[in-house]
């Protein structure tokens, strides 16, 4: 099912003065693959994310972009790899309209001068093979609700047509249908050939559309499962990093009361 | 933000049945998960469109539903200051009928260019959420340079003009590194401002302390010429409604080729005949007195272009997008520090550019200039022009309608005669008013969801 590696992290280590955040961290990224990168509050799963946006450079290692080291120093020399980043606050700007926000920093021009009909209808078209449903592509930011602002910084990801987009929580902050909204979106970049990693919190997502899950405890690699071939638990006790934890606790009970 | 419809239309509800909420949902669902409360479920399959957008009906009836909504929503954008404008000339124009003579309209067309040029600058640096409060200063500065260049000094007056300007624009640069590079709140800096470039300008200015213009310099010819003939004024008029009509036609058509929507041509024709009516009141009433102001079509010129420069260009989106989201634009690849320092370089520039004017008006640069009240008058103009103090809202033509209105309160209480006391009272009060109209706005935006 999945495709060449895309991206692919070999050793990497970041320091922030005495604390280690990434120790030998190994991830690898193919076309047409969901990476879930799973682990506990401090886990160094952003630390992470942002070594690879480019926002801190790695210490140590090697990121590997379709098979050629790179360096990442700025957060634009990630993009212009094609890799693509929607972090957790979304960073729209509330006053400018759809249209405006999924063009920010790459303007279509001609002759300088903006080109709003280009825009607009690529814009259309961007939402429409996505199936995002939004009022309209010209009301401003503001007077949508909180999964439509997911969808649209997701889509705002998406104008670069990038090769890995890397989602920080998507659905830390929405309800039911809005995260059914965006995992339904996930699972269309997977069929659209993007290598996504997933950052979540939420077992039930990272089941859901995942194909690998990537585990992080305390800066280091903790295990890379297959989907197909574990499951929920199996992955909390690598975040946990114990096989003594509540779930396997209750377990034990349980069949301790039932003998 | 969980709000879910935008205009805020009754009923307009996603179709989930009540007890269906809290139900189980059938297997093939996405699973829950442990978030947040349970968000109605839209049964249907999916339409193509939004079945919660609220769509604008055609014709008449379509636009008062939508100026309606804006209304409602806190959209209010010119309205409150066009409004303003009319009860203030109404009232003065009752209490007196010189008020609304062509020869007083006429001069306070070209009173409110000094201002308004330096309201023009004063507008981008509210765009990016910040205020500049040494534009006063740095107007009297760069009248006073143009003037010792070039009376004193007998320097060419081109290059005085623009040895000024640069100045004006090396004073913003100045400021815009302080506040971007070293991270000092341009509040800070543009005070430091305020105080030291009224400093610099006494000490350029000398002991002489007044330095008159010859009134022949190209400064002061930029201020007084009138345009007398008949066609001057109407053919600007005509010149800038036709501009207008061309550039809508055209952008019609091409959202039509393009196959995005579209105004409709009824909507192009009103805006059209608006703009005409007023643009040819202005020039009949001109052409009543003396004709049209070089000063005024000057001034008319600058707020096109900027306008311009900050609806249509990259440039303008990345200004507006630095005051709606600072980090938001950071990320999005914008250099944050190179915005800031241009927009200052800007402002300093346009108040430079307002200060020659000024100095033109008074036939002179003096101790004083740049001075009194011009700061708060520049700012004031800005927002009761409908320029939001808070960032990321504003135009150009909000300097032109603002300097309107403090200038034609000014006016009518000195043909009443009125003190300075009361003017001050009532310009301040104004000002209070506009920045209350722009809060309670924002508070009806964010409750519309649309801030």
């Amino acid at each position: 099912m999945a495709g060449e590696t895309v991206l692919a992290l070999r050793g990497v280590s970041k320091r922030f003065g005495a604390v280690q955040a990434l120790t030998d961290i190994e991830l690898e990224v193919h076309r047409g693959e969901v990476v879930a990168l799973v682990g506990d509050n401090g886990a160094g799963k952003s630390t992470l994310v942002k070594a690879i946006a480019g926002v801190h450079q790695p210490d140590e290692g090697v990121i590997e972009w379709q098979g050629k080291a790179v360096s990442i120093h700025r957060p634009q020399d990630a993009q212009q790899l094609g890799i693509a980043t929607v972090y957790q606050d979304l960073a729209l700007c509330d006053n400018l309209d759809v249209v405006g926000n999924l063009f920010l920093g790459r303007e279509i021009r001609r002759f300088t001068i903006l080109d709003e009909v280009a825009m607009e209808k690529r814009s259309r078209q961007l939402l429409d093979t996505l199936s995002i449903r939004i009022p309209s592509v010209r009301i401003p930011v503001a007077s949508l609700s909180g999964g439509q602002r997911q969808v649209v910084a997701i889509a705002r990801a998406l104008i670069g047509s990038p090769k890995v987009v890397m989602l920080d929580e998507p659905t830390a902050a929405l309800g039911v249908e809005q995260t059914a909204q965006v995992l339904d979106l996930v699972e269309r970049l997977r069929e659209q050939d993007h290598g996504v990693i997933l950052i979540s919190h939420n077992m039930a997502d990272v089941m859901a559309v995942a194909d690998t899950v990537a585990v992080l405890r305390l800066g280091r690699n903790n295990g890379v499962f297959d989907k197909r071939y574990t499951n929920q638990e199996e992955i909390i006790s690598a975040i946990t990093g114990a096989t003594d934890n509540a779930v396997t606790r209750r377990k034990a009970r349980g069949q301790e009361d039932s003998q | 933000m969980s709000e879910n419809n935008p205009g805020g239309a009754p009923g307009g509800g996603s179709g989930g049945e009540p007890e269906r909420r809290h139900g189980p949902l059938p297997e093939d669902s996405m699973p829950l998960g442990g978030v947040n409360a349970p968000v109605p479920v839209a049964p249907e399959a999916t339409p193509a469109v939004d079945p919660r957008l609220i769509v604008r009906q055609e014709g008449i009836k379509g636009y008062l539903g939508e100026f309606r909504r804006r209304m409602s929503s806190g959209e209010l954008g010119s309205l409150p200051v066009v409004l303003a404008l009319i009860v203030i000339w109404a009232v003065f124009g009752s209490l007196n009928s010189s008020f609304l003579s062509a020869q007083n309209l006429s001069n306070l067309s070209q009173q409110i260019v000094g201002t308004g040029m330096i309201a023009i600058g004063v507008v981008f640096v509210l765009l990016l959420g910040e205020i500049d409060l040494s534009v006063g200063s740095v107007s009297g500065l760069c009248a006073a340079i143009f003037a010792v260049l070039n009376v004193t000094n007998g320097v060419n007056q081109w290059l005085a003009l623009i040895t000024a300007i640069v100045g004006g624009a090396v004073v913003g640069a100045i400021h815009g590194i302080f506040f971007a590079k070293v991270g000092v709140p341009a509040f800070v800096v543009t005070l430091a401002g305020n105080l030291g470039w009224n400093g610099l300008m006494l000490q350029v200015l000398g002991t002489n302390g007044t330095v008159n213009l010859s009134g022949k310099d190209i400064v002061s010819r930029l201020y007084s010429t009138i345009y007398g003939q008949q066609i001057a004024g109407y053919g600007v008029a005509a010149i800038g409604v036709l501009l207008f009509l061309f550039a809508s036609l055209i952008d019609a058509r091409r959202r039509q080729v393009a196959g995005v929507p579209s105004r409709p041509l009824a909507d192009i024709v009103l805006r059209t005949v608006l703009l005409a009516i007023v643009a040819f009141l202005a020039a009949y009433t001109l052409n009543q007195y003396k004709g049209l102001p070089l000063a005024l079509l000057i001034f008319l010129i600058f707020i096109v272009v900027l306008d311009f420069v900050l609806r249509r260009t990259a440039y303008g989106r990345q200004v507006f997008a630095l005051g709606g989201n600072i980090e938001g634009a950071r990320r999005a690849g914008i250099n944050v520090s190179w915005i800031r320092i241009s927009v200052f370089t800007i402002c300093s520039t346009m108040a430079a550019v307002g200060g020659l004017f000024l100095a033109a008006q008074i036939q002179s640069a003096s101790q004083t200039s740049g001075g009194g009240n011009l700061l708060m008058n520049a700012i004031a103009a800005a927002v009761i022009g409908g320029t939001s103090l808070f960032g990321g809202r504003g135009k150009t033509w909000s300097a032109l309608l603002g300097a309107l209105v403090i200038a034609s309160i000014q006016s009518g209480m000195n043909i009443e005669g009125l003190s300075n006391a009361i003017q001050f009272m009532i310009t301040g009060a104004v000002l209070l008013a506009a920045v209350v109209v722009d809060s309670l706005a924002r508070r009806t935006q964010k409750a519309a969801g649309r801030a």
